[in-house]
């Protein structure tokens, strides 16, 4: 059998080989591709930032991650990323990041994106791959506004916004993301914000370790069109970050609902986690059984065995 | 049948055998009946017979049943198509006889349970009745429990003797398709089958019996267009798909989700079309070929992210299995109305390679041109197949599986550099190398949607969006220079040239058969390759009077159908004109020649 989803690729060691031992981790000059073309000011420099020091900090090698983004402010991220990306069209990166996910399990696959792709045009991806609980690190930079196409109200603007189509303010019902992610049966749903570099790094390596769909909802300013959005929740602004509370149980799925429900500025930390197998453990499983009928075949004689029924 | 069939009336005692070449023989009763079963059992008898044999059914679209008709032609020579009109016809119900005698030949038989159905005196005299009645008489044979099952190996019985088919054969496939279930079901369908065989066939004056087969091409193989397909997939390596239900896609994907894994592979289900695309590309990404498909809504549905894959030079193979359309259409008939979509759907401009199988034999192998085509020049290919090919059961020579199976596994070996879109490379073809592959230079591709330079980054510069768009088509255009040109059916040279594709190569061959065999002379071109088309095919037209593109689908606004306006569009010639319909059934062979009669006739009045 060749590459298969209960096999791991030969890729290790195919890679460069170590000069002395241990292979060093990537320098941020290694890691950093084009100058971001983001606003000046913008919240997505910062988790970006915290995205290379994650790859320094867990020397993460270029063949060993993947970058995804659908479209959006946010989703240029692949572009800054020295590493095998893909930029893919709008809310329909998660579908795209789990056919990654699925076939290459020596791959960690990290993507990133905006509210309006992941709640609005992509909300039934979001909701499908939660369930499914398929293994990847999904952070949604949440700035509460289309800000690619300059200030249209987002799926996450709150009541009362006033952008271009609704020019008297915000008539819809806000989605909760963290709600919507419990919801869905996502297994890791973490809550950040840009201007706690320490925190969205935290959060960042705690998704990563988790063996499952880890969904962290990044609170990021757009200076553009909605300036001073999360000033609530910035101290330096005058505002209070509330980390999630010590007595909070992350495996009581009712509690964190409840914690979710909060009002701005909530809270910030891990709400919700879990562990049951994912859907890459549980194709395996089949591909193991199914597999161990035919042990020993060529992939050919596998297929003439039917063919063989045929006549 | 070649000869023909007494309908005198009955008079007892022992029956004649004729010898025959060929027979249709119509089933026609409701879909839970297993008339499928019946039909399916006959075709896999008349494979291993190495007899030829084709079929056609309908189903109905609704959830439990309805009428439903499995039509079988079986015959020692060449079969082209499942046959225009019926020999025999098995009726099970008032509704079958009544619906279906109209395509029984004149002195046909109508075979018919008479349990159930109530002879028109007025047809008595056309069509040679045999009353049997075969609900009771199963019950008899399989005890009394047993009501409506168990009916359709009966009447399977009844033809077995009616056509002399080998008993021990049969036995066998009806077995090995009772394996592992209850034995009391092997046991009753053996008794209903035995019971069947050794019925008097009432008033039939004869049987027949085929004459032997001088076919000495090794073993076949009895499958249908979408195993075909579902099989041909798995020994081009690929591995990976994704999939959202769709009639008469689902099958494919049942196939995939059930084989796959034993080769360490999966299909997943995914929430919808969009997903089901996504999911596949990314796998594609990830360095081995994946396949997605569906059927006409879901098409549509998919054709932003096929946008994509055209821009960021992704291999992708898409199969569609076509159906009535538009929108929920005619989910379960026949149409070739997706070429349009198949070759220009989407927006921009954005190439993309398509192929159609004529028969299921070429399911099996365009499945693995597509996979090969799409790995050499990065490209998404649409594998462009119709409800009749998906459905249809042929028999064909069992490939070499040894030779054909290949492996397409990415070996993520260093590369020193890498552009993705390099615009030196040859005819503008560029490999795919997916992650995982460690760079040497250090320099990482982006694969993307949006304009971009050589590295896959984004770019607004005028000269690039040229030179990039000129290099996915260039690299299609390289494709067209290597396809194989046609082989014409029949003389290079004559009168008429009937152009098709898709599932019509068998009806319009035996069309051309058919003319010519009454001195006319007219002969066919198929094409498998639509887009890009292969080069030379004007100097093909160029010895005809007339070329008739035969197609299920529109005559469009302007009088030609999806394919005819390509091929104008292409040609500029003229001669090229349309046969169309949309009725949602497969071309008879007589409708064929009648409407090229018409056309021809007609185009002749305006000279």
């Amino acid at each position: 059998m060749s590459q298969s989803l209960s096999e791991t690729p030969a890729v290790v060691v195919n890679a460069p080989a170590p000069a002395n031992g241990e292979r060093k981790g990537l320098t941020k000059k290694e890691i950093a591709a084009d100058h971001p073309t983001w606003c000046p000011g913008c919240g997505d420099f910062s988790v970006l930032a915290l995205y290379f020091k994650l790859i320094e900090k867990r020397k993460l090698h270029h063949e060993k991650i993947t970058t995804v983004a659908g479209i959006g402010c946010s989703s240029r991220f692949p572009y800054f990323v020295q590493a095998h990306g893909a930029h893919y069209i709008h809310g329909r990166a998660l579908p795209f990041a789990s056919g990654i996910s699925l076939s290459r399990p020596d791959l960690h696959v990290f993507v990133f994106g905006g509210d309006g792709d992941a709640f609005s045009i992509g909300g039934n991806h979001f909701t499908h791959t939660a369930r499914k609980n398929i293994k990847l690190t999904y952070c949604v930079m949440d700035n509460w506004v289309y800000g690619l196409t300059k200030k249209q109200t987002s799926p996450t603007s709150p009541l009362g916004f006033k952008s271009k189509t609704d020019q008297w303010g915000a008539v819809d019902y806000p989605i909760n993301p963290l709600k919507q992610a419990i919801a869905a049966g996502a297994t890791f749903v973490a809550r950040t914000t840009h201007t706690n570099p320490n925190h969205v790094l935290q959060m960042m390596e705690a998704a990563m370790d988790h063996d499952g769909f880890s969904f962290i909802e990044c609170l990021s300013e757009c200076v553009e069109f909605y300036e001073g959005a999360f000033d609530a929740s910035n101290p330096r602004k005058g505002g209070v970050f509330n980390a999630v509370p010590p007595d909070h149980d992350v495996t009581d799925e009712l509690a964190a609902y409840k914690l979710a429900g909060a009002e701005f500025p909530g809270y910030f930390g891990l709400f919700y986690q879990t562990t049951k197998p994912t859907k890459n453990a549980r194709e395996a499983e089949i591909v193991k059984s199914l597999s161990s009928k035919v042990t020993g075949l060529k992939d050919w004689q596998i297929l003439q065995k039917n063919f063989d029924r045929m006549k | 049948m070649n000869n023909t069939i007494a309908g005198a009336p009955s008079s007892g005692g022992a029956k004649n055998v004729s010898r025959i070449n060929e027979v249709v023989i119509r089933i026609a009763g409701n879909s839970q009946d297993g008339i499928q079963a019946i039909g399916g059992f006959l075709a896999r008898l008349a494979g291993r017979s190495e007899q030829e044999v084709m079929t056609f059914m309908t189903i109905p679209a609704t959830i439990s049943g309805g009428p439903s008709i499995f039509q079988v032609r079986i015959g020692t020579g060449e079969v082209l198509s499942s046959g225009d009109d019926a020999d025999v016809l098995l009726a099970f119900y008032q509704h079958s006889y009544e619906g279906h005698i109209g395509s029984l030949k004149k002195g046909g038989i109508v075979m018919f349970d008479s349990d159930h159905v109530q002879p028109n005196p007025e047809w008595q005299d056309k069509y040679h009745h045999v009353p049997i009645p075969i609900s009771s008489l199963t019950v008899e044979a399989i005890g009394g429990t047993a009501k409506d099952k168990g009916k359709n190996i009966y009447a399977l019985g009844l033809i077995a003797k009616m056509f002399d088919l080998n008993v021990a054969k049969l036995e066998k496939l009806v077995g090995e398709r009772f394996t592992g279930k209850d034995p009391s079901i092997l046991n009753n369908a053996m008794a209903a089958f035995h019971a069947g065989y050794s019925h008097s066939l009432g008033s039939l004056l004869e049987t027949f019996k085929f004459v032997d087969s001088q076919k000495k091409d090794g073993h076949q193989v009895v499958m249908n267009g979408n195993e075909a397909i579902g099989y041909g997939l798995i020994a081009a390596g690929v591995r990976f798909g994704a999939g959202y239900p769709i009639t008469p896609w689902s099958d494919i994907m049942e196939l995939l989700r059930r084989e796959l894994p034993k080769y360490g592979g999966s299909f997943i289900q995914c929430e919808d079309e969009i997903a089901s695309i996504s999911m596949a590309i990314g796998a594609s990404y990830a360095g081995r070929v994946a396949v997605t498909g569906s059927s006409g809504p879901g098409i549509s549905l998919k054709t932003e992210a096929l946008g994509w894959a055209i821009m960021a030079e992704m291999p992708l193979v898409i199969i569609d299995v076509q159906r009535g359309g538009p929108s929920t259409g005619m989910p379960t008939n026949i149409e070739q109305s997706d070429l349009n979509i198949a070759v220009n759907g989407g927006h921009g401009d954005s190439p993309r390679v398509v192929i159609a199988p004529a028969n299921v034999e070429d399911c099996f192998y365009l499945a693995i041109e597509a996979v090969n085509i799409a790995r050499q020049y990065s490209v998404p290919v649409i594998l462009l197949t119709d409800q009749g090919i998906a459905t249809r059961i042929e028999a064909f020579v069992e490939p070499n599986l040894e030779k054909v199976c290949q492996n397409i596994g990415p070996d993520f070996q260093p590369v020193a550099d890498h552009k993705p879109y390099d615009l030196a490379a040859p005819n503008g073809v560029t490999p795919h190398v997916p992650p995982g592959t460690p760079i040497l230079s250090g320099k990482y591709p982006i694969v993307t949607g949006l304009e971009h330079d050589e590295m896959g980054h984004p770019t607004g510069s005028p000269q690039l969006h040229v030179k990039m768009t000129a290099k996915r088509r260039k690299k299609l255009q390289a494709l067209g220079a290597t396809l194989p040109v046609p082989k014409i059916y029949g003389p290079p040279e004559g009168n008429v040239l009937l152009v098709g594709w898709g599932s019509t190569e068998g009806p319009i061959r035996e069309a051309v058969d058919r003319s010519r065999a009454a001195g006319d002379s007219v002969s066919s071109l198929h094409l498998r390759h639509i887009n890009p088309l292969p080069n030379g095919l004007e100097n093909i037209f160029a010895g005809f009077n007339h070329v008739l593109v035969v197609e299920m689908n529109d005559e469009g606004l302007y009088g030609f159908g999806q394919l005819g306006a390509v091929l104008r569009a292409r040609y500029c010639d003229p001669k090229i004109r349309g046969l169309n319909k949309t009725d949602g059934l497969t071309w008879k062979v007589r409708e064929i020649l009648e409407r090229a009669q018409t056309n021809i006739t007609a185009s002749l009045g305006k000279l």
